[in-house]
């Protein structure tokens, strides 16, 4: 929950999470998870993209445009929505990619942001993690030079959406740093290897890349600034997957809080007693403290701050610590029924401890908040 | 009843151009902080608060005090973000912080909020000139978190009323010149029903203050002793009987002010980082042991730190949810628990970053603070009401679940069973 939005901002979050109550409720995600390949309808994600769900990273000259002028904000406001119903698609990595081709592509990239802004496509990113920075797995992806290009060789780790994606934004290591290219996900030398997701509806899988040829025209941005470029791309993933994460929790904990007012036990309903409602009021203040630190880390990345690189890793690691206690807590104090199949709660688990351990672990974004400390 | 709203939002410029000038007069008027020192050991080392009071009335003169309050009131009626510039601004130098809490962020608020005209007219302006400090008589020996079941009885005869009782925690009466004081004009009645808030002159036959030494020595809290004391009906702030109302507004301003969420405050008292009022004690701390290397070491700092800035980031949100309406004033519970548990946890990573230098140490080690720090590590815990009482009011007043039982609901005063009314040692 936003405060102080501006009437567009509430319009477009109050669209989206029309839209998704409408079509996606928690029983379509769990059809979806059991029956459907990808996870997600190619002509459901094509009528969220008309929402505005791929454009809020994107310049206006490629398609795109936002609500309030700061991007990332506003599609925080549809990452929050999506954690409070787990939904499906692949929104953290398509956006990675279409906010980098509009930032850094040359003017041809035009064709594929349109299909990104457009729903028709979707994207995947899949990084080296030293170029990264954080522990992430897989590796070493390594680009040699070769023509006016590279040639790629090495493998990812599980990545959101690489079996679906139609394009592929690659971080790779060369003898000159780090470089990055987006080519099709069908290019020759490219394969994927399905892998297993703990969340019910987002599929993961492994690219392999042998003597993969990239020409030049796939190359993104000035090796000058490739490590900015991808600290960039970091902060946006990291930044949605906090919204996502604070709007899951905040979801959790509404519907825990029902139950323990509605459930009785000894005569009394479980939310009098003093020993739980403290233990709610702390979630309580964890949970504003999430949606505070994922604001402020928002406005940090799209006010380009001196501080975003720390605030997004204040963000991560916070929500990230605090995540497994309010889960736990919530399946606690639902007792027996929190752990079965037929409860929602472990949705949500699988939403939130997933997007918890990718894109750096709240470890490892502590170890870059101990470097902003000066350490 | 609320204070008048202060503004919020404001032309960008109007507040550079303010900054700029409180820079330069800043610059021309006061003094430079000593290096190493803080505004809260200048106010402690000066017992008398003269220090304090010459400095606030430096700002008065200057044009510079009471940013947010009435103009009529002897204020400035601007908006939240020229005291942020003026506060920024001001960290170089020394600062009347000893007025900040309570008298400017929780009395004066209080009574703009309660007060007669004349209460107002005679008291907000010498406050703002830095002629009156003020301190809040409430709790009591008696009972800490119940503070409506307090025994201090105030009789009325004539016009006046017969004070008879004592107050305790009360920070910094010694030195101060008017409380606001909470006391039972009606023990007929349910608890709540019966009480009355005073204001109060401190010094003045039959009132004793007595200065409490804490675990670190210091003494800055004391205890008041009421003897048959007179107050003129014309000092009732509020309506007699309704004390009530009275200090649920105070409890709700000391919530905004020791959350960091008041706008009254002008300079910080301790640990003026130029870099948002981060802490850098501990990164401090980690250098001087020699132990900025240990992974360890380096998860508890940023663990901290962490926590430092989402203190902030939290407290401007349950602002502004506040202010738009979108959470309910009881809120403000929220940062004022988590300033106490960071608190905790803040002084634990040092104990453990001290590591044996915080048992025994010599003069000078950086360690050595750490220990003596764990024995207050409480003490933002339980001033300003408990994390208990904390959480009580966030379960309640904000989720919505139902209230403890107490036994002396809805039942006149004298027929509960209470504490005494505790006599004057000696």
């Amino acid at each position: 929950m936003h405060f102080g939005l501006s009437d567009d901002q509430q319009l477009f979050r109050d669209t989206t999470a029309k839209f998704l109550e409408d079509t996606c409720p928690l029983d379509e995600v769990r059809r979806l998870g059991a029956d459907e390949p990808d996870g997600f309808s190619r002509a459901w994600w094509r009528r969220g993209a008309e929402l505005g769900w791929v454009s809020m990273l994107v310049s206006e000259e490629h398609g795109g445009g936002c609500i309030s002028g700061q991007g990332l904000a506003d599609l925080v406001l549809v990452a929050e929505e999506m954690g409070r119903r787990v939904s499906p698609g692949p929104l953290i990595p398509t956006n990675v990619v279409a906010a980098a081709l509009s930032r850094l592509g040359s003017p041809d990239r035009g064709k594929e942001l349109a299909g990104l802004v457009a729903g028709e496509t979707v994207a995947t990113w899949c990084a080296d993690p030293s170029a990264l920075g954080i522990g992430a797995p897989g590796g070493p992806l390594r680009a040699v030079a070769h023509g006016d290009g590279y040639v790629l060789d090495g493998v990812s780790g599980p990545v959101e959406a690489a079996g679906q994606a139609d394009l592929v934004l690659v971080t790779a290591v060369s003898d000159g740093g780090p470089v990055q290219v987006a080519l099709p996900a069908d290019a020759p030398g490219v394969t994927t290897v399905p892998a297993q997701s703990l969340d019910l509806v987002r599929r993961f899988a492994v690219l392999r890349f042998d003597g993969t040829e990239v020409a030049g025209e796939s190359v993104l941005g000035e090796p000058a600034s490739t490590a900015a470029d991808i600290e960039r791309q970091l902060q946006d993933a990291v930044v949605l997957q906090c919204a996502e994460m604070a709007g899951a929790l905040d979801r959790v904990l509404e519907f825990t809080i029902e139950y323990a007012q509605d459930r009785f036990s000894f005569g009394r309903p479980l939310a009098s007693y003093q020993a739980l409602k403290h233990r709610f009021a702390d979630m309580k203040l964890w949970v504003e403290a999430s949606h505070a630190s994922t604001t402020a880390a928002a406005r940090a990345v799209d006010t380009g701050s001196d501080h975003a690189a720390e605030l997004i890793s204040v963000a991560k690691s916070y929500i990230g610590a605090h995540a497994p206690t309010i889960l736990g807590e919530c399946v606690q104090l639902h007792g027996g029924i929190g752990v079965t199949w037929d409860h929602d709660l472990h949705l949500y688990s699988r939403r939130v401890i997933q997007d918890q351990t990718q894109f750096g672990t709240p470890r490892d974004h502590r170890e870059r908040v101990a470097v902003a400390a000066g350490l | 009843m609320e204070t008048a709203p202060v503004p919020t939002t404001t032309d960008d410029e109007d507040v550079e151009a303010f900054r700029l000038r409180a820079r330069q007069w800043l610059k021309a008027t006061m003094p430079p902080l000593p290096d190493g020192a803080d505004n809260r050991q200048l106010s402690w080392a000066d017992e008398s608060g003269q220090r304090d009071r010459r400095l606030q009335r430096l700002l008065f003169d200057g044009g510079f005090a009471g940013i947010c309050f009435p103009t009529e009131y002897g204020g400035l009626g601007l908006s939240r973000a020229h005291q942020r510039a003026f506060t920024q601004e001001s960290f170089p130098y020394e600062m009347p912080t000893l007025f900040n809490v309570p008298t400017l962020s929780i009395l004066a608020p209080t009574l703009l909020d309660f007060g007669t005209e004349e209460q107002k007219k005679r008291h907000i302006p010498a406050i703002l000139r830095g002629d009156e400090l003020w301190v809040q008589f409430l709790s009591e020996p008696s009972g800490g978190s119940d503070l409506a079941g307090l025994v201090t009885q105030a009789t009325r005869d004539g016009d006046v009323f017969i004070l008879n009782g004592s107050k305790i925690w009360s920070s910094g009466a010694f030195r101060s010149d008017y409380a606001m004081c909470l006391a039972r004009t009606d023990p007929h009645v349910p608890k709540h029903q019966g009480l009355t808030m005073f204001l109060l002159k401190i010094h003045q036959p039959g009132i004793e203050v007595q200065r409490i030494t804490m675990v670190n020595g210091i003494a800055e809290f004391c205890q008041e002793f009421f003897d048959d004391v007179a107050l003129p009906a014309e000092d009732v702030i509020g309506e007699v009987n309704d004390g009530w109302t009275v200090a649920s507004r105070l409890l709700f301003h000391e919530r905004d002010a020791v959350g960091g969420g008041s706008p009254y405050v002008s300079g910080v008292a301790v640990g003026q980082a130029s870099d948002g009022g981060l802490r850098s004690d501990l990164v401090d701390l980690a250098r001087a042991t020699g132990r900025t290397d240990d992974p360890q070491v380096r998860q508890l700092v940023a663990e901290a730190r962490v926590n430092d800035r989402v203190q902030g980031q939290l407290i401007e949100r349950v602002s502004l949810g506040i202010r738009t309406g979108a959470l309910p004033t009881p809120a403000g519970a929220l940062p004022r628990l988590f300033a106490a548990t960071n608190g905790e946890r803040h002084t634990d990573i040092g104990l453990e970053i001290a590591g044996s230098g915080a048992g025994a140490w010599v003069d000078g080690d950086e360690a050595g603070l750490w220990g003596e720090l764990f024995l207050m590590r409480q003490a933002n815990s339980l001033g300003g009401g408990s994390n208990e009482m904390q959480r009580n009011i966030i379960s309640e007043r904000v989720l919505g679940m139902p209230r403890e039982y107490a036994a002396d609901r809805d039942r006149p005063f004298d027929e509960v069973r209470h504490n005494r009314t505790p006599q004057k040692p000696g």
